[in-house]
């Protein structure tokens, strides 16, 4: 990292991560060097930092192949402004949208000025995430003017669906521009889901925040929870002890399959396959089951705390979660082959919402959905931490981008993830679930970055005094797919709309916060 | 094909019995005379809003259709559209950007209607609590008939929510009576 950028400083924790501040006209530089070394942007975020007698500032997290590059430009208190990267790192064009909506700065050229985040709840020229704007205040609602892009000429016309869909979904706007049945343009519009989640952060002691973290994206529990807890603890400067560690390992692998399974059954059913649905959600109702008898919670919210986990699993209980285990890898192998052979299922899936290798690579499409599409990236590979770090996960792949490639990495990541929860139980090592985590003492920064089941949850925490946050920013990886939902769907069928976008299966509220 | 039908003989029937009513759920008093709830009977149709939740109320009301509770059964399913609705069964916190919408949406509702509110979010406003961006509780946008708390509730709470809102006032008493 130190030959990328000499001025970086190693931050704290198990997390190959580093820190640097660079002046805001350097950052053009800075992002277009990191993007020639085929970089990554994570998250693109503003702050306030009016409190300290400074202005605002803009940050970057970059992925090196070093590990984590958090960049800080201080911005002037008038006009807040900085260089836009959109042409850089095209999923960043939303961000920086975003950050102008919360704090009030500017990306010069950007080339979409519409507003993102904020819709009719508080005024334009107002903005939640500065120091002088009170939670609490009720700005009067005003007119939500969104302007859409139109596609016009013969036969040309629109389908307005959302934000209440006609499933049980999150709310969000799609807007399809089509010719017969065929898709010409998908507009999204986010942000319906927005209730205040940063600003609330500010309320909360740093101990408290984990409940909040861990409501983030709620089918993310687990890797939340563990971000900002990795965040805080490299903050304070403590380590967790290893068996909580083995155990958060073995808690965010379940959580990958108890979506995974539930993505499964979803896919089947929006092909008409609704045997698939039934299979795969008994499975998943299995597993939430026991999930709730041997770890306390159906979804395993709040397990993982700030310095360990809340709960042992004792050796009983294990036996127990691996005998379980067996019997899912077993009924999904079942299942698997009843896919691969379902004619009318592959038909529906191949070539279906397809994301080249290129667009993929082009917009930084990191997770489960880039693994599809060639991006071989999985952050419990590339810079393991504990208890990852002996493990030598093997990354799914595919190269089609279509839904089938989608389901395939779901049905391989099923399988290492049994492989894993296995050798993390049979290694499982003694002592502490938990250690005190002390305060961090006042502009102290931790990062932490988890491989959900989605894909990379990054958490940023700047502390303030008295264990409270001056600034926490938790980043959803649904950010940098939206985007390629939006090409995905290009020249398909309306009605393979559903299916495309359960094969991505974004988060709403992760991404609306 | 042979996997398949295999696979569905070796499964069988994995249903469970469904909850009873709950009266300790309810949040007004009952809206809908014994007539109409009569009517309703057990074909209700129920259409979901996620007024703002975190997605974690969404995971229950989804496993709400798997076989081991398959609501079907209970002659209860969700339709697509609010104007097909008996019953709004909605998550929160209610955001400021969702609170236009869960109005259109319950005014779009054809009466009689019945709104149950799923976990602590939708019941209080949970950890969100009330700002400029979360209105809180859904009962401070539309009526709720019953509230079901929970992060998230279960879904046979959730099942035991929306028969609490269709119980009739006949039932209820039978019901203490034989308790």
């Amino acid at each position: 990292m130190k030959d990328f950028l000499p001025d970086a400083e190693r931050l704290p924790g198990a997390l190959p991560a580093w820190h640097a501040s660079i002046q805001a006209e350097s950052l053009r530089a800075v992002a277009q060097k990191a993007r020639e070394g085929k970089a990554r942007l994570v998250a693109l975020w503003a702050s306030d930092e009016t409190t300290r007698g400074a202005g605002y500032a803009v940050h970057l997290a970059l992925a090196l192949p070093a590990g984590l590059l958090w960049l800080s430009a201080p911005l002037e208190r008038e006009h807040p402004r900085y260089p836009g990267i959109a042409d850089l790192f095209p999923c960043a064009a939303r961000m920086q949208r975003a950050a102008y909506d919360l704090v009030g700065v500017h990306a010069q050229d950007n080339p979409d000025h519409r507003k993102w985040l904020r819709h009719a709840a508080w005024p334009g020229g107002q903005f939640p995430l500065r120091k002088d704007f009170d939670a609490d205040a009720r700005p009067e609602p005003g007119e939500d003017h969104y302007p859409f892009v139109r596609v016009e000429g013969e036969g040309v016309h629109e389908i307005a669906v959302g934000p209440v869909h006609a499933g049980t979904i999150e709310p969000g706007h799609f807007r399809f521009s089509i010719v017969g049945e065929k898709v010409l343009r998908l507009e999204e519009r986010l942000g319906y889901k927005h209730k205040g989640i940063e600003k609330r952060f500010e309320a909360l002691s740093a101990d408290e925040g984990a409940r909040l973290a861990g409501r983030v994206s709620g089918d993310s529990t687990v890797a939340y929870a563990w971000a900002y807890a990795m965040a805080l603890e490299a903050a304070s400067g403590v380590q967790p002890p290893a068996r909580a560690l083995s155990l958060r390992g073995i808690a965010l692998e379940l959580e990958r399959l108890a979506n995974h399974l539930g993505d499964l059954g979803y896919l089947g059913n929006d092909v008409a396959l609704s045997f698939g649905f039934f299979q795969f959600w008994r499975l998943k109702e299995d597993l939430l089951r026991l999930n709730h008898e041997l770890l306390g919670h159906r979804y395993l919210m709040d397990f993982v705390v700030p310095g360990g986990v809340a709960r042992n699993l004792e050796p009983s209980a294990l036996a127990r979660l691996l005998d379980a285990l067996g019997s899912i890898e077993r009924e999904v192998a079942t299942l698997r082959t009843i896919y691969d052979e379902h004619a009318g299922a592959q038909d529906r899936f191949i070539m279906t919402g397809q994301v080249t290798l290129e667009l993929a690579a082009q917009f930084g499409l990191a997770g489960l959905a880039g693994r599809a599409s060639g991006q071989a990236y999985d952050l419990r590979a590339d810079h393991p931490v504990p208890p990852y770090a002996e493990l030598e996960v093997r990354v799914a792949g595919h190269i089609r981008g279509d839904v089938a490639a989608r389901v395939s990495v779901r049905f391989e990541e099923i399988t290492e993830s049994l492989r894993l929860m296995r050798a993390l139980g049979a290694a499982l090592p003694g002592g502490e679930l938990r250690v005190a985590v002390a305060a961090p003492r006042a502009g102290q920064l931790g990062c932490g970055w988890v491989e959900g089941w989605r894909g990379e949850v990054f958490v940023a925490l700047d502390a303030a005094q008295g264990g409270r946050l001056h600034r926490v920013h938790p980043h959803d990886p649904s950010w940098q797919s939206w985007p390629l939902l939006e090409r995905a769907v290009l020249g398909n069928i309306v009605p393979d709309f559903p299916l495309v976008n359960k094969s991505f299966n974004l988060s709403y509220s992760g991404h609306d916060l | 094909m042979y996997h398949l039908l295999k696979q569905i003989a070796k499964t069988g029937i994995v249903s469970e019995r469904a909850p009873q009513a709950d009266e300790s759920l309810r949040q007004i008093g009952q809206r809908l005379h014994d007539a109409a709830l009569k009517h309703l009977g057990r074909a209700l149709c129920v259409r979901h809003v996620d007024a703002g939740s975190c997605n974690g109320c969404e995971l229950e009301i989804h496993a709400c259709n798997s076989p081991y509770y398959n609501l079907e059964r209970l002659g209860i399913r969700f339709v697509a559209s609010p104007r097909h609705a008996d019953l709004l069964l909605v998550t929160g916190p209610v955001s400021a950007h969702m609170e236009t919408a869960l109005r259109r949406t319950y005014d779009a509702t054809p009466e009689p209607k019945l709104v149950v509110a799923i976990g602590d979010c939708g019941c209080t406003g949970g950890i969100f609590g009330e700002s400029y961006a979360s209105r809180g509780a859904v009962s401070k946008v539309i009526p709720v008939d019953v509230a079901v708390p929970g992060c998230p509730p279960a879904p046979a709470a959730i099942i035991q929510g929306i028969l609490t809102a269709v119980s009739s006032a006949s039932g209820r008493s039978s019901s203490a009576a034989s308790r």
